[in-house]
Parts: structure tokens; C-alpha cells; sequence
């Protein structure tokens, strides 16, 4: 003979519970017996404490915390016009750059002399160094197994962006 | 009396396109519907080779060929990654900004005059192009419906190098009567051809018509869009959008569908999607429409199509609810023997989640707001659909194709551009 089990469930599901307990063990029924709801008279007076609980010292830094460190804040000073590239070859070695870093590009800086960008040259992202002297532009390469490219005069060069930061994994 | 100007991003999908692969560049581009269904976008060198917008992809495909056009499939995570970049470009520039679409934005300037615009447009122009790689072209107005058609006019000439500036004191009148009606910001087909059949073509008889019959045939709209035509402002900036009045999604499948339950499957995935923009907004829906449709382009199959809309019991933004509601809409319109395109669902009746009217009849159910919210954690840390409803399906055979689609260049570290260091 079984045993009676006393459960407890929320009142609101009290007509789903019956359902459920019935169709679980359809061959022994009625399975519940008797579904008593919590009594709710009477009242139990506790008393109010008005005071604060203390739970350890205060940490001695509570006052000096400034937020953690992120590394946005000192790579990307202007996120709209900030682009990571990944970078394919090595003809920029001397700068730093080896094969599969990420470059943060900042479109929104200036392509001055001496800067490393990505120019687009014959339809592709290329990342050069800029080097202006007068009307003459190069874009160099930073290993000797690579040659320079001059602007001939009248072709144009259009720069893409200028490199901030390399990520590089070690 | 200030000005009003639309920034409008030109080609805006090519333009994305073209800012990663600038071999694109001078190359007809067209881009493609979700499911690679129609034609979106086209570059100028697309226009002139007289493909259409809306142009279903298989139907223009020998032309596409032929004339050797990249096509791309749509890339939204690209395309709404820069439409982010240029719209914070632009706010960085100007106070008063009204994001109008992902590729639109109206501004509104103090009173300025032509010149003073011309500069300022420019600047504007070249900032979002530089820091960017967006083309853009400004349109100025006193009104934004007259905004709006200088930027057309700033597109359709580029003599003006991007900025036009459609001013009284340069006559506007003269401009008009070279624009149709239908050009008109707000204007559509339908009305185009009351209008004509009316004898106004032009946006010139449009601003010059007769209010109470514009009133009667074109609503109050009709009307406020005629005084903008006049230089009066009707329409205000709106700087903080307005709550949405529905939210809808819907896909072409990848092939058609022609069993219920697959048909099932999609709608449950759509309405899982239209659910979770409504939790994200703090919504419920009161109402639910669902609709299916064949694909009407092909004229030598049967055709069908047709729609439900019920009253759910109680406003929710409960998935599962939903689901148990839109599953017996779908079975009342499901008719088997056809080759089905296209399901999707649209909430309406939206109202604010803390609001709460309980149905008198129905029996209170326990809280389920814990469970929902934990649902959207997960896939919000783990990615799309890592917890789904099971009647959503797992293989997914309707899913849409984007067999063409670039690398997500600008959201995921594995697809960056590549520099060549060669």
C-alpha cells in the first residue's frame, strides 16, 4: 500500500498540480486524496529592529576605486571612424608590423608625412608608410625585399586611413 | 525662421560595399533582398544600365551577367554597423539630429542663408566621407518635405557637388514645376494617380491645389505636406523616436515551402524574433497578424495568399503564447497544393509592459517574466537561438539564402578586412 505524500505548491497551480499528479499515474486513482490550502489566520508579531546590521569592517579602498582600466580608452580615441584591419604579408617589418597583426585604423587623423596608413593601391588596402616631399608622394615599404611606390604625377592615391596602434599577439 | 536638411547616405548598401573592397569602385554594383530575392541597391553605373529597383534577382539575372555587375547578397550587420558610424559623425557636428532611416537623418539648423548652407553642407559632406568612407548628399529646406527634395535635386545634379539648398529666396516656385508630384516626400502611387487624374502633376500644382479637396482625397497628411511645399513647417524634428506601433518580421524562404509543418517552423522562428524586440522595448502585444503568400512573380504557378489578425486573450510578450495563438492561425489558412513563399507575423497594439489589464475570465497564470528574461540572457551571452522553442525547428530547410554576402567586416574579428603588406 502506498504511503500518502504530503507536497506543497503554490495555490494558483493547485487545479494544474491535480491534472498533472492524474495523468502521471493514470492507473492508481485517485492519487490525491485531499489538497489542504495554508490557513492564514491568526498573526505572528515579530519585533522591528531600527537599527543598521554592521556585517565586517569597510574596505579601507572603498573611497580610491576608479573603475577598471579598458583598453578602447587608449586605442580608440574616436570610435566612429576607428576600423581594425588584419594584416597579410610582411613588407612592414621594420615598423612592427609582421604578418596577421590587427591594425587600428583612425580615419578621422590626419595623413601626414612619416605616418604608416592603408592607401588604396589598384583597388586593394595596402599599408604603406607616407612619405610627402613637395608635390612627390611615396608610399614606402618598411623591408628591403620590398620596393617603394612613387605617385607618378597625375595618378591620384587615395588614402584610406591612418594607422594608430598594432595589436601584435606574442 | 530655421532650415531644415536631409542627409541622405548615396547608394547607401554599394556605398558600405565599396568601402571595404574599393575595387568595387566605378564597377556596377547591385545589392540583393534578404534571400537574395530582388534588387535593393544599385550603384550609378547599376542605374544607367537600366536595372530597376524592386527587380526580382532571377528575372535580371542575364542582364547582371552580361554586363559583368557584382552582385552582393544584403550584409545588415555591416550596413547597420556604418549607418551607426555616420549617424555619430553627424551628431558629433550638429546638436539637433533626427535619425529618420539607416541610411537618413534630418537636422535643423538656425536661419542661415544659401551660401552660409552651401559651406556648412560641405563640411558635413566631406567629415562623414573622410571618417567614414560614406558618400552623403545634403538637401536644405525651410520645410523637411522641401528638404527632402533638395537632396533628390542634389543627387540628380551633380553639377551642385552633393548640396543643394531649395530656398525662397533662390525661387522655389520655378523648381516645382519641374518636379512631379510624385517625387513628393509622402506621397505615393496611389495618390500620385488621384492627383493626376485631378490635374496636378507637378509639386508646383500640388503647393498651388485646393485645400479642401487635397483634405478630402489625401487626409489631413495631403494637406500638411502642401504648406511644407508653401515654405509653412508642419512636420517637426523628432529627436526622440516615437514608440513603435508595430513590430513585424518576415522572410522569403530560401525555397519554397509546401508542407504545414515546415511552414510552422518559419513562423515560430519569426515570431520568436518579433517577440524578443518586444520584450527589448518593454512591450506587450494585444493584437497578432499573420500572414503567407506564394511567390507572385511566378505567374505559372497557383497563386495564394491571405491573412489573419486575432485579439489575443491578454496582452503578452510571452513567446510561447504567442506561438500556441499564431499555430491556430496558421492551420486556418494553410492550404495544402500550393508552393508557398512567404510567412511573417506583425504585433500590433503594442502598449507598455508594466501596463496590465487582466481578463476577468481567465484564471491568473503564475509569473512567467523570470523565465522569458533568462531566455533572452542566454542567447544574448551565447548567441542567437542557443535556447529555442523545439516547434521552430532545427534544420531549418526554408531558411534564406545569401549565398553572395560579404564578410562582416566591421563585427567579427574572424572577417576583417586584410591589408596587404606586400
Amino acid at each position: 500500500m502506498n504511503h500518502p505524500q504530503v507536497c506543497r505548491i503554490p495555490r494558483d497551480d493547485r487545479d494544474e498540480f491535480i491534472l498533472y499528479s492524474t495523468a502521471m499515474n493514470p492507473t492508481s486513482s485517485p492519487t490525491v486524496s485531499a489538497v489542504y490550502t495554508f490557513n492564514r489566520t491568526g498573526e505572528l508579531k515579530r519585533p522591528l529592529f531600527a537599527c543598521s546590521v554592521s556585517a565586517g569592517f569597510p574596505s579601507p579602498a572603498d573611497d580610491y576605486i576608479e573603475g577598471r582600466l579598458d583598453l578602447n580608452e587608449l586605442m580608440v580615441a574616436n570610435p566612429a571612424a576607428t576600423f581594425f584591419v588584419r594584416v597579410a604579408g610582411d613588407s612592414m617589418i621594420g615598423s612592427g608590423i609582421h604578418h596577421n597583426d590587427i591594425l587600428v585604423v583612425d580615419r578621422s587623423l590626419e595623413p601626414i608625412s612619416g605616418k604608416v596608413v592603408i592607401a588604396v593601391v589598384n583597388g586593394e588596402l595596402t599599408v604603406k608608410r607616407l612619405i610627402k616631399n613637395g608635390e612627390n608622394i611615396c608610399l614606402k615599404a618598411e623591408s628591403p625585399d620590398y620596393p617603394d611606390i612613387h605617385m607618378v604625377e597625375g595618378t591620384t592615391c587615395e588614402i584610406w586611413g591612418v594607422v594608430a596602434y598594432v595589436v601584435h599577439a606574442l | 525662421m530655421p532650415i531644415f536638411a536631409l542627409l541622405d547616405c548615396n547608394n547607401f548598401y554599394v556605398s558600405c560595399e565599396r568601402v571595404f573592397n574599393p575595387a568595387l569602385e566605378g564597377q556596377p554594383v547591385v545589392v540583393l533582398s534578404n534571400n537574395d530575392g530582388c534588387i535593393i541597391a544599385r550603384s550609378n553605373e547599376a542605374k544607367a544600365l537600366g536595372i530597376t529597383m524592386g527587380e526580382p534577382y532571377f528575372k535580371c539575372k542575364p542582364l547582371l551577367d552580361r554586363h559583368r555587375v557584382r552582385v552582393f547578397s544584403s550584409n545588415y550587420a555591416l550596413y547597420g554597423d556604418m549607418s551607426q558610424r555616420v549617424m555619430e559623425v553627424l551628431g558629433r557636428l550638429e546638436p539637433e539630429v533626427e535619425v529618420y532611416s539607416i541610411d537618413e537623418a534630418f537636422i535643423r539648423l538656425p536661419a542661415a542663408k544659401e551660401e552660409g548652407l552651401r559651406i556648412l553642407g560641405m563640411d558635413i559632406r566631406t567629415s562623414v566621407r573622410r571618417q567614414t568612407g560614406i558618400p552623403v548628399s545634403i538637401g536644405f529646406g525651410p520645410t523637411k518635405t522641401l528638404a527632402k527634395l533638395a537632396n533628390r535635386l542634389a543627387k540628380k545634379h551633380p553639377e551642385h557637388g552633393g548640396v543643394f539648398a531649395l530656398l525662397p529666396e533662390s525661387g522655389i516656385g520655378s523648381i516645382l514645376k519641374g518636379v512631379g508630384a510624385g517625387e513628393v516626400w509622402g506621397i505615393g502611387s496611389r495618390s500620385t494617380r488621384k492627383l493626376a487624374d485631378h490635374g496636378i502633376r507637378t509639386a508646383y500644382d500640388l503647393s498651388r491645389a485646393n485645400e479642401t479637396w487635397i483634405k478630402k482625397h489625401l487626409s489631413i497628411t495631403g494637406v500638411r505636406t502642401m504648406h511644407e511645399l508653401q515654405g509653412v513647417s508642419c512636420f517637426p524634428l523628432e529627436e526622440t523616436p516615437q514608440p513603435k506601433h508595430s513590430i513585424a518580421c518576415s522572410r522569403s524562404f530560401g525555397a519554397p515551402v509546401t508542407k504545414l509543418g515546415e511552414m510552422h517552423e518559419a513562423a515560430v522562428s519569426y515570431l520568436t524574433r518579433a517577440a524578443e524586440k518586444l520584450r527589448q522595448q518593454q512591450l506587450k502585444a494585444g493584437c497578432l497578424t499573420l500572414y503567407l503568400a506564394t511567390n507572385r512573380f511566378r505567374t505559372d504557378q497557383p497563386q495564394y495568399a491571405n491573412s489573419r489578425t486575432m485579439t489575443l486573450p491578454c496582452p503578452t510578450a510571452d513567446t510561447a503564447l504567442l506561438i500556441e495563438q499564431a499555430s491556430r492561425c496558421l492551420k486556418e489558412l494553410f492550404r495544402p497544393g500550393y508552393a508557398y513563399q512567404k510567412v511573417g507575423v506583425v504585433l500590433t497594439d503594442l502598449m507598455s509592459g508594466h501596463m496590465h489589464q487582466p481578463n476577468l475570465f481567465s484564471i491568473p497564470r503564475r509569473n512567467r517574466d523570470p523565465l522569458l528574461q533568462a531566455l533572452d540572457r542566454i542567447n544574448q551571452r551565447w548567441g542567437k537561438d542557443t535556447l529555442q522553442y523545439a516547434s521552430a525547428g532545427l534544420s531549418k530547410p526554408w531558411h534564406h539564402k545569401q549565398a553572395m554576402k560579404s564578410p562582416s567586416y566591421t563585427t567579427s574579428w574572424r572577417e576583417l578586412p586584410v591589408v596587404l603588406a606586400s
